[in-house]
């Protein structure tokens, strides 16, 4: 404690002295400047690092050249088209020319929304990853995180029925509407997605459909 | 009966225990604060689980405000007497034919994100008044026929070879105006983006499937 107790003596001494008081300090306006620069520091220190999300888009050349496409099966194929709004459109296969153009699905962001379709699709992958890693937490078995990494990353390579998803924005959609579906490719384990642009019968598919 | 009155105190609270914490929690703070740098525009990013950590050097970011206007930002790199920022500024004033003065490169060198015309660079470098430098940030221009931004990355690139790129975006940026920086850093051979978001867990589990259609 920040006082001193003196010991009284000398009391029989003929002079009368004051009567001695333990030294208190004050501490109220230490504790205020201590709350102040406290409070300075929490508001103005970056506590949590900023989080990233990490795309790596194919190379503008290579994605010129028609020969290098890749060939995939129309089935497989789901396309999610943003318009903005908290709007998704989902149709399965691709459009052509000459035939009626395939039935546009409404949905949203929402838990039951595209994530439901998403995980349907890719229920095999799903199921596989998710059961590996329940595995990893019951500790029936035990592997360090790079190799859970990679075991992940080597079934997601080996996936061969899960969707290949297109993710198309038309004018409309925001940024963070990107993000999200992005986000949900990886909360689903998606194996193979692409960001691509939005072709002018998509347009008028989204403009057409229901509202 | 009189009540016998204790004699009155003040009561006196003992603060040390409470000192004491605070100076915990003070030298604690002190010694993990890494100051927030100014930012020019006010960027709310959207949402996502990632839980991967931006780098803390390196790095070159692509600030996107909600109005659209671009910013730019480079560190001086993990090596700060590396001094990427100055060279940058001496190179661009090369291409743009303008002299920048030493103080006026070493100024830049300490400063952090900006979103303005080149020519303009100079008055905000040598402008005092933090009101008229945020007027001066009108966003970098990226129209075809002047693409500062371009510019920007580009000898940023050179510069720092190793730097790696990421985009602030504000959630509700339109999607055109991202669309646009993607595809102008793709030409400048940059294909692999940072985006910042804020990290938002969600756990999905098996029990979470849709039943089986079967």
């Amino acid at each position: 404690m920040a006082e001193i107790i003196q010991e009284e003596k000398g009391k029989k001494g003929g002079k009368r002295r004051p009567k001695k008081h333990g030294t208190r300090i004050d501490m109220t306006p230490m504790v205020d400047l201590m709350c102040l620069l406290i409070t300075f520091f929490m508001l103005t220190t970056a506590f949590s690092k900023a989080k990233v999300m990490v795309i790596t888009m194919p190379d503008k050349e290579d994605h010129n050249t028609d020969k290098n496409t890749p060939q995939i099966s129309a089935f497989r194929t789901l396309n999610i088209l943003l318009a903005g709004d908290n709007k998704v459109y989902y149709y399965i296969g691709m459009i052509k020319p000459k035939e009626a153009p395939p039935a546009l699905v409404k949905t949203d962001f929402s838990k039951d929304g595209i994530r439901k379709v998403l995980l349907d699709k890719n229920r095999d992958l799903f199921t596989k990853i998710a059961e590996y890693r329940d595995k990893r937490v019951t500790g029936k078995i035990v592997v360090s995180d790079t190799t859970l990494e990679n075991e992940i990353k080597r079934m997601k390579r080996d996936d061969k029925k899960g969707p290949i998803v297109l993710i198309k924005a038309d004018e409309k959609a925001k940024y963070k509407d990107i993000v999200n579906i992005i986000d949900e490719m990886a909360i689903c384990n998606i194996a193979s997605y692409a960001i691509v642009d939005i072709s002018q019968p998509e347009k008028d598919l989204v403009k057409n459909a229901p509202k | 009966m009189p009540k016998i009155k204790p004699p009155v105190r003040t009561p006196h609270i003992d603060m040390t225990p409470m000192v004491d914490l605070f100076s915990v929690l003070l030298i604690f703070l002190l010694l993990t604060a890494s100051f927030r740098p100014q930012e020019a525009a006010v960027i709310t990013t959207p949402q996502s689980i990632s839980e991967k950590q931006a780098p803390d050097a390196d790095l070159m970011t692509i600030f996107i405000a909600k109005d659209g206007k671009v910013f730019f930002n480079i560190d001086n790199g993990r090596d700060t007497s590396t001094h990427f920022r100055s060279k940058l500024l001496e190179k661009i004033g090369e291409q743009y034919k303008i002299q920048f003065t030493k103080a006026e490169i070493s100024k830049f060198g300490t400063m952090s994100s900006f979103g303005l015309p080149i020519k303009d660079l100079k008055t905000w470098l040598n402008s005092k008044d933090s009101k008229e430098k945020d007027k001066l940030q009108i966003g970098i221009p990226m129209d075809s026929t002047d693409n500062q931004l371009a510019w920007w990355v580009r000898e940023a690139r050179l510069t720092n070879v190793g730097a790696e790129v990421a985009i602030k975006g504000d959630a509700d940026t339109d999607y055109k105006t991202v669309k646009k920086i993607m595809d102008l850093l793709q030409d400048n051979k940059v294909n692999k983006f940072n985006l910042v978001t804020n990290l938002q867990k969600q756990e999905v589990n098996l029990k979470d499937l849709p039943p089986s259609a079967k």
